[in-house]
């Protein structure tokens, strides 16, 4: 019995490809002798499979078009080719920001986004398998480095982790600490540039009125939330977004004038160049949200 | 530490000991080996009798701990030990054995190696990416600096962490000495019978319900590709030795032509333990771990060594569904050779016996 080859697959990404439809799947960097024959499986090593994407796509680019109306500005701003770490505001209980950053790049730059996570999604089942197969890595620098570096590629990170959503609402746009700058050592040490990213729309469209830490225990999960979403939709507010208009603002790209590879960079100047980007992503935070006239309408 | 050769009869020539030559690996790397002709002598040691016919290989038998070792390696003067004879396999061994070969043996070994005057240059260990574990905390890519994110749990860990912990210890005691570390992935091939290929030889696979984890295979091939290469040259530390790229477990299936069936994510101990006790099948607590979070080693030091791999990981999975459906249709392969010192001597040394230069045009005399 022939086991059934996946034979419409790209094979080889083209520089010059503008198909929207089919993001183009990176080579391995090293193909063995059999994948010149033509790929066993779309799954890559990170556990990113194209098919599931293409999925993936097709459903959400209703909910990314007609439902939060991302808009962007200075999409430009993002390296045509090469790796880069891109660094976003994170916002509510379920993160809304990820999939439309994720899907916007995809969808208007043809290029895939990995997106760093923490490693609480790998233990549970079929949500993780789900979440992987998507584009979802675990945060660990071994693997941000082999994705900048290595492959070139473009790096999803929210520096606030899960401090970001967990927030509660009154604390919207206000952002909490970069953790220790991990991600600026993570970008120097790959040789990448950082381009920061802000985010408008995600905060209200799960906002988190409440929250519980006996629970969270208990569940042994991150944090156990009281969304507007759940008092107004009930169940289905589980997993019901606002439509929130979504505005992303892409910032100038960072780059470190420092040799790429070290062990160690000095501690002073990462964090220094955290708290830069941290500023440079609230300012920017400022100054959208001073445009908006509705949260609906934009 | 060149060794002294007393009688003429040498050429000077590499001296090798391979361990656990009644094994798989042992036997098919000192096949391998004694068709070199710049290797002067092979020995072979293991408690079996090795299953696969050897030319020139000098079998020597020996309790499970190697306690002969040091009379061995004074007396055969070897300067090349292919210490191939560890334990992955839980399943087919008990805990006092896998702990008596991995650890005592190795340690035992290693005294032989190392004592004054000793006459050995290179070590070489077969070990395995077991050591780096599988947990949900790891890198995708294990580099072979990279520590375990969880402390070891299994005893077929625990044992080679034992063993490679005393190699380590040995390198660093004994700089004039090659000391190579390989660590295998997952190993498949068309002869060979491991949990993984176990657990593919049945009707349907078993997962573990909603996990497809990313996993890496070496072919048997590589395997001694790999072992055969650190004994030709000198490669010293430790190397991952792993097929390009990873396959998801739901892939091999597919690509072996298996159904997968779930096992239950919640109590997974139990549902496995009733499994094994009706002798379905044993998936012993590191292959679980494995099913759930899989496991990935990037390979690109050993390449960067010289070696270059025969087949990638997808490419193994591949070649061993070839054999499945051989062996579904031709039956399994009987064992067409059986050891007896009676007749293995009679071959290499009776006056009788006509030699004549064979396939590797073996040392006069030797």
């Amino acid at each position: 019995m022939e086991p059934e080859l996946p034979t419409s697959l790209p094979l080889i990404p083209s520089e010059t490809s503008t198909g929207r439809e089919l993001v183009p799947v990176p080579r391995p960097p090293n193909p063995g002798v059999e994948d010149l024959e033509g790929r066993l499986s779309d799954v890559d090593g990170w556990g990113r499979s194209e098919r599931m994407r293409q999925i993936a796509r097709t459903v959400y680019d209703p909910i990314y078009t007609r439902w939060f109306r991302a808009e962007w500005e200075g999409l430009e701003r993002i390296p045509r080719a090469g790796g880069a770490l891109l660094v976003a505001n994170h916002a509510a209980a379920i993160p809304s920001d990820a999939p439309v950053i994720m899907h916007g790049i995809e969808k208007e730059m043809g290029r895939p986004v990995y997106g760093l996570a923490d490693f609480f999604f790998r233990g549970v089942p079929v949500v993780g398998t789900l979440w992987s197969r998507a584009g979802g890595v675990t945060a660990h620098p071994d693997n941000a480095d082999r994705l900048l570096h290595d492959e070139g590629q473009l790096v999803l990170v929210f520096p606030e982790g899960v401090k970001g959503p967990s927030k509660l609402y009154k604390d919207r746009y206000q952002l909490k600490r970069f953790g220790r700058g991990g991600f600026v050592e993570t970008a120097m040490r790959a040789g990448v540039p950082i381009v920061p990213i802000a985010v408008v729309g995600a905060e209200e469209s799960m906002p988190i009125l409440a929250r519980s830490n006996t629970l969270a225990r208990l569940f042994k999960v991150p944090f156990v939330p009281l969304t507007a979403n759940m008092v107004l939709f009930g169940p289905l507010g589980l997993v019901a977004y606002f439509p929130a208009k979504f505005k992303l603002r892409v910032l100038d790209p960072v780059h470190f004038d420092v040799p790429p590879g070290q062990e160690r960079y000095s501690r002073s100047r990462v964090m220094e160049e955290s708290e830069a980007i941290r500023t440079r992503i609230q300012d920017a935070l400022h100054d959208m949200l001073s445009r908006r006239r509705s949260v609906w309408f934009g | 530490m060149a060794s002294q050769l007393s009688d003429g009869q040498s050429n000077g020539g590499q001296r090798i000991l391979v361990t656990g030559v009644g094994t798989f690996w042992g036997g098919r790397t000192a096949q391998v080996i004694e068709q070199d002709p710049s290797v002067e002598v092979v020995v072979g040691l293991d408690t079996r009798a090795p299953t696969v016919p050897l030319e020139r290989t000098e079998v020597v038998r020996a309790d499970s701990s190697y306690s002969i070792l040091s009379r061995l390696v004074r007396a055969t003067e070897v300067d090349t030990i292919l210490h191939t004879h560890l334990e992955v396999d839980s399943t087919t061994i008990g805990s006092r054995a896998l702990h008596e070969t991995n650890v005592i043996g190795t340690m035992n070994l290693l005294a032989a190696a190392g004592a004054p005057g000793s006459s050995v240059r290179k070590l070489v260990l077969k070990s395995s990416t077991l050591v780096y574990g599988s947990n949900p905390k790891d890198p995708y890519f294990f580099a072979e600096e990279a520590h375990r994110t969880r402390p070891a749990r299994t005893r077929v860990e625990r044992s080679l962490l034992e063993a490679e912990s005393y190699v380590s210890d040995f390198a660093d005691d004994h700089p004039d000495v090659v000391v190579t570390r390989l660590r295998f992935s997952n190993v498949l091939g068309p002869d060979l019978d491991t949990p993984v290929s176990k657990a593919l030889r049945l009707p349907v696979a078993p997962e573990i319900f909603g996990f497809d984890p990313r996993l890496q295979f070496t072919h048997q091939d590589d395997v001694l590709g790999a072992l055969c290469f650190t004994a030709a040259h000198d490669v010293p530390g430790i190397f991952n030795v792993a097929g390009d790229g990873t396959v998801t477990w739901s892939d091999v299936c597919r690509i072996v032509g298996r159904r997968r069936m779930p096992i239950t994510p919640v109590g997974t101990g139990v549902a496995v333990g009733t499994l094994r006790r009706l002798g379905i099948v044993d998936l012993p607590l590191e292959l679980q771990s494995l099913l759930r979070f899989g496991r990935g080693v990037d390979n690109q030091r050993f390449k960067d060594a010289g070696y270059r791999y025969r087949y990638t990981s997808a490419g193994t999975v591949e070649d061993f569904a070839r054999g499945l459906r051989l062996r579904s249709t031709v039956g399994d392969r009987q064992p067409s050779y059986r050891y007896d010192p009676g007749v293995e001597d009679f071959f290499r040394r009776s006056p009788a016996v006509v030699k004549r230069p064979t396939r590797g045009a073996r040392p006069p005399g030797g």
